[in-house]
């Protein structure tokens, strides 16, 4: 039995520890209590922080003195460091820093499993996987518990992990082993958008009733350091309360606060080249810092017109070496608000033109920068997907785009008032424009915690308390089937899709065996394309779709596959099977083939090394 | 008066501890081989003298106050330096560096308020028995107090320190280590 609920929030730039004593059985309000996480903060410094940035650095053996990178659970350690101290030096040694491991984690395009990591890094760096780099950030975060809570260590405790919700069964289940791997058998997964909510939920206590009733569908916008992420949650009455379903997730949108920071410093630094000054790399570094701190000030104070930045020589003559420069409003404004959140109409499409200078990473990086386009994209997207559906959850007749009315707003990146202030502007010049009611924001969320408080807080949810929001899966997923036709040189053959799981299977079920049936030769290892679609809400168990190739609804994700072991005298045997899918307790997809007839059920398991 | 506290250095006291050493150090080869290591230490020899630490060892949390305001806000760099040559604007923009760093250190690692809650410049009344670590008078200090006066600065006090726990692998000399960039 546990004693604590413990949300973890594994952020793409900054990871958190929130944690709920089962037996104080109520909300916390507003006093979500949170870990402090010892890390290294310098040489040789060990501090506490609420936030351990997602940074892992892997030093030359001789780079520090012996025992400086000792923290006070591992005298010893001197192979990495994870947190801030991997971020600021790291940042002046990139080939020996691994950063955004999480979005690797979903990135379909690289073997997820191998050493990839640090990107292109020289052949001496020791290199992880970047399953392997969220595996220590999640133990760096269990050891920083078992330090302090010694009789309740982690691995005996309730923790809900969140991935975003755009995460597929994929990346969901690498989440799993990365923390299997970190000494956490026993996680349970859950949205980051939603976690938000609970968040707020448990801060507002009874009082969010007259926040949201019946009818209302709440926008939940985040946008972290490096991704932005979209869901909708309904509000409905049952049985005389109210009750919350998760109706829809947007897409993985590489982009976040870390892009804005980084495009204001490109933008400074072309005015500064065409000057004629040149910034190396540290000097980049420190005038993206200070972009970030006049970025703040002007935010903070609308009068302000413009704030000075300074990078300060990099020798020991900083004043004779300091490089000026200031930031003007007017450069915030074009550059931030209506370069990341642009004034444009719901139905103008996304721009697909290559964005240089945030594509060298190697990471599938959003071509538009525009968050307010994708938001229009995900609103009309879904409603068209609602329209055809049986059993929309929301209305969308007569509508372009779902019309929500509240928005809570999460992530660092809406610290900045302004930002906010045009998310909702926007929105409502949409819902102006299609006949709807504008809509309200949902105040008072505590931007760069509420993801692991709200996690925290459904750990205790889950034991049955409080309000539970339902919505199962995302996404419907589906197998590929080749067909059989005569084979055309250089032809592939069209691959049809069969649905296995449908949208909105809630955790803890599983769907109708789809009446398709397949041969599996025994002792031979099969493999299934796999396919998901978050917009295809109708399609029911044993749908086929014709055509992959040509069906822009459907994602492809990692592989299936599986060998059916043999046993002495079946070898090559021919075994008819049917595919089951399973939505398991702690929130992950899985596949199982059942034998036809008998009593046979072999797991199947998604393969993230490779990408047909 | 009160009893002396019947302690460890009685006769009595030590009468009963040799007999058991006696006694554990015939029946525990563990227990001799401790009590053998106990009487070649030095420490027993030299029992009260005590332990002198370089000064930059004694004085490490010192140091360790210059290196974070040289890390954070440059200080060592900006003390140092010449000033003579630069303009007051040179000077300013530098200064804001420092400025913005230093801070950052003082708000993460001190609490700091006023020692007199007066706004300056308000008369105030110093009364008898007042704290002299946090009260300074000047100019007319003459006869007893309560005293009236002008409160002309109101002083600090460091409420909370909250200094970082730093490696004893770590040479405290170094203030800043040299970069190099390869």
């Amino acid at each position: 039995m546990s004693t604590y609920s413990i949300g973890i929030d594994l952020g793409t730039t900054n990871s958190a520890v929130s944690y709920f004593k089962l037996a104080q059985a109520e909300a916390r309000g507003s006093g979500q209590t949170m870990l402090a996480i010892p890390q290294i903060t310098s040489v040789g410094t060990v501090e506490e922080k609420l936030l351990l940035p997602s940074f892992l650095y892997l030093p030359n053996e001789q780079e520090f003195p012996a025992g400086s990178l000792a923290l006070p659970w591992d005298k010893k350690r001197k192979d990495r460091v994870v947190g801030e101290f991997a971020r600021t030096h790291g940042s002046k040694v990139p080939m020996r820093l691994v950063a955004s491991a999480k979005s690797w984690l979903c990135h379909a395009g690289v073997d997820r499993l191998s050493a990839i990591l640090p990107w292109q890094a020289p052949e001496d760096v020791h290199r992880v996987s970047p399953l392997d780099a969220a595996a220590h950030y999640l133990a760096h975060l269990r050891e920083a518990w078992d330090h302090q809570f010694q009789d309740d260590p982690l691995a005996k405790q309730d923790v809900v992990l969140t991935v975003p919700a755009s995460f597929d069964a994929a990346a969901r289940d690498l989440t799993l082993k990365a923390a299997q791997q970190a000494g956490l058998p026993n996680i349970t997964l859950i949205e980051e958008p939603q976690a938000a909510f609970y968040a707020w939920i448990e801060q507002m206590g009874e009082g969010f009733r007259k926040q949201v009733k019946p009818g209302d569908v709440v926008l939940v916008v985040d946008v972290g350091g490096g991704t932005a992420d979209f869901s909708l949650i309904a509000v409905t009455s049952k049985d005389g309360d109210v009750a919350l379903t998760r109706v829809a997730v947007g897409d993985h949108i590489l982009l976040g606060g870390d892009n804005m920071d980084l495009a204001l410093a490109h933008k400074v630094n072309q005015r500064l080249a065409a000057e004629g000054k040149k910034l190396d790399i540290w000097q980049f570094n420190a005038l993206t810092f200070a972009c970030r701190q006049a970025k703040e000030n002007l935010f903070a104070d609308s009068r302000l017109k413009k704030s000075p930045l300074v990078v300060p020589g990099r020798g020991s003559t900083l004043v004779g070496g300091a490089i000026k420069a200031e930031l003007n409003r007017d450069e915030l404004t074009g550059v931030l608000t209506d370069g990341f959140f642009p004034k444009i109409d719901v139905t103008d499409p996304l721009q697909s033109a290559r964005r240089t200078g945030l594509a060298q990473l190697g990471l599938p990086y959003a071509q538009d920068a525009g968050v307010t386009r994708h938001l229009a994209a995900f609103l009309t997207r879904q409603a068209r997907a609602m329209a055809t559906a049986h059993d929309a959850p929301v209305k969308v007749e007569g509508r372009t785009f779902v019309h929500p009315t509240a928005v809570l707003f999460n992530g660092g990146v809406f610290k900045a008032t302004p930002l906010k202030d045009r998310v909702i502007q926007v929105l409502n010049d949409w819902l102006a424009a299609d006949g709807g009611q504008p809509a309200k924001e949902l105040g008072g969320a505590e931007l760069d915690l509420a993801v692991a408080r709200g996690a925290a807080y459904y750990g205790w949810v889950r034991h049955g308390h409080g309000l539970r929001i339902r919505g199962g899966t995302a996404r419907a997923y589906y197998v590929g089937v080749e067909t059989t036709m005569p084979a055309v040189p250089g032809m592939e053959p069209p691959v049809k899709a069969l649905c296995v799981a449908p949208f909105g299977m809630e955790e803890g079920t599983q769907a109708d065996v789809p009446p398709q049936e397949f041969g599996l030769v025994v002792g031979e290892h099969t493999r299934f394309r796999f396919f998901a679609s978050s917009l295809r809400r109708g399609d029911r168990v044993g749908v086929m779709l014709e055509d992959v190739a040509g069906n822009d609804e459907l994602e492809e994700v990692a592989p299936i596959e599986t060998t059916l072991p043999a046993k002495a005298g079946n070898e090559g045997k021919l075994v008819p099977v049917n595919l089951q899918a399973v939505v398991t307790e702690i929130g992950t997809l899985e596949l199982r083939c059942l034998e036809k007839g008998g009593p046979g059920k072999w797991k199947l398991e998604l393969n993230v090394r490779m990408k047909e | 008066m009160e009893k002396p506290i019947q302690s460890e250095t009685s006769f009595l006291a030590r009468l009963r501890t040799a007999l058991s050493c006696f006694n554990r150090a015939l029946t525990s080869p563990d227990f001799s081989r401790q009590a053998a290591e106990l009487l070649r230490s030095p420490q027993t020899q030299a029992h009260h003298k005590p332990i002198e630490l370089p000064p930059e060892r004694a004085h490490a949390s010192g140091l360790a106050v210059l290196s974070l305001l040289q890390r954070e806000g440059r200080l060592i760099d900006f003390l140092k330096e010449d000033m003579a040559a630069f303009s007051d604007a040179e000077i300013g923009a530098a200064a804001r560096v420092v400025h913005a760093g230093c801070r950052k250190v003082f708000s993460e690692y001190f609490v700091i308020e006023p020692a007199l809650r007066d706004a300056e410049g308000a008369t105030i009344s110093v009364p008898a028995g007042f704290d002299a670590q946090r009260i300074r008078l000047t100019g007319n200090i003459a006869g007893q107090p309560p005293f009236c006066g002008m409160l002309k600065h109101h002083g600090w006090v460091a409420t909370a320190v909250r200094m970082p726990a730093i490696s004893e692998a770590l040479d405290p000399r170094v203030l800043a280590a040299a970069e190099v960039e390869l």
